[in-house]
């Protein structure tokens, strides 16, 4: 299942429950000001890395480019797509929950 | 209050930011009011916490999201003549980013500092 | 009303600034600036530019001191004053330049 976040995680809990409560091997992705989330040295950055044990986590290139942060913004072992990486995505997951 | 304009009172205004800058419009709202309400020559201060520091980051690119980089004002607002702003330091630390990530001049300052700005100002306005 | 530029209709909006600034050459300024009765100078094309470059760095079209004071810092101070800004635009330096040069109308401009 693909799992997308478009929240602030120090604004919504949203990135928090959808790690809690998305199975093993999940494809989470972060978008708009979700990818706030990926950042690293954030209060959140123990939990991201604690999933990534058990799902695989993406963020939105052009989302994160937005907002002037790149891949050494980032946890390890995060990747960053395009839009038409999100397309493929959408395609290959069978059901896709957004985390609102 | 009518009269009070007419006679020249500078009062301490003060903007809070505590949103993140494109997900929705608040940031970019804010940045206008401040803007036309800098004709009226009051006293401005601009406060950033919360998610509002990230306003501030340096390189943001908004090319591939289509929408206008506001971000790339808040270099203009020196020649607005608001010159005082202001960034809570346990807001970064939360985030993870410091005061080099940052595209303009600002005065990092604690929590309690904070806390005293507010006390202190005499219209707020909240985004 | 969409004006019409070298064969192509350019929208704008009601007070007459293009609605696409990607839409802008230098003949919208010429054919605006014929509609309001002045024959643009190198001396106009001077503050438009600047606008233009203006616009570009800070993403908002300058309100009339702002843009006074940048002038000044940038062309000297024989230009960075109303009188010679309002000579050049007599509706406004603020008003009708951005307009010429495609911006928005400026903000904080009340």
């Amino acid at each position: 299942m693909l799992h997308t976040v478009n929240k602030s995680p120090f604004e919504k809990n949203s990135l928090e429950t959808c790690l809690r409560l998305s199975g093993k091997d999940s494809s989470v992705l972060l978008i708009e000001d979700g990818v706030y989330g990926a950042l690293k040295g954030t209060k959140f950055e123990a939990t991201v890395k604690e999933s990534l044990n058990t799902v695989k986590m993406y963020v939105l290139g052009p989302d994160l480019m937005a907002r002037g942060l790149d891949k050494n913004s980032l946890i390890n072992n995060i990747e960053i797509i395009d839009y038409q990486d999100f397309v493929k995505l959408a395609v290959e997951n069978e059901r896709i929950q957004n985390w609102l | 209050m009518e009269e009070e304009a007419q006679s020249g009172v500078i009062k301490k205004f003060l903007y809070i930011n505590r949103r993140a800058p494109h997900g929705t419009i608040y940031a970019h709202e804010a940045l206008e009011v401040v803007l036309i309400g800098a004709a009226f020559e009051q006293d401005v201060s601009m406060a950033f916490l919360d998610d509002g520091v990230f306003q501030l980051k340096k390189d943001q690119n908004t090319d591939q999201i289509s929408t206008k980089n506001f971000t790339k004002t808040f270099s203009a607002l020196e020649m607005y003549d608001v010159e005082k702003l202001y960034v809570e330091k346990e807001s970064l630390d939360e985030r993870g980013i410091s005061a080099d990530d940052l595209a303009v001049d600002v005065k990092i300052i604690s929590s309690d500092e904070m806390k005293q700005l507010i006390t202190d100002s005499e219209v707020i306005l909240n985004f | 009303m969409p004006i019409e530029v070298n064969g192509k209709s350019l929208e704008v909006d009601e007070e007459g600034y293009l609605s696409n600034l990607n839409d802008w050459e230098k003949d919208v300024a010429e054919i605006m600036a014929k509609e309001d009765g002045i024959d643009l100078g190198e001396d106009h094309w001077e503050i438009i530019n600047f606008l233009r470059e203006y616009y570009e760095e800070y993403q908002i079209a300058p309100a009339v001191r702002v843009l006074t004071k940048a002038v000044g810092k940038k062309l000297g101070k024989e230009k960075g004053n109303s009188k010679y800004l309002y000579e050049l635009f007599p509706y406004g330096p603020g008003k009708q330049a951005c307009k010429f040069a495609g911006l928005p109308k400026p903000t904080g401009c009340v």
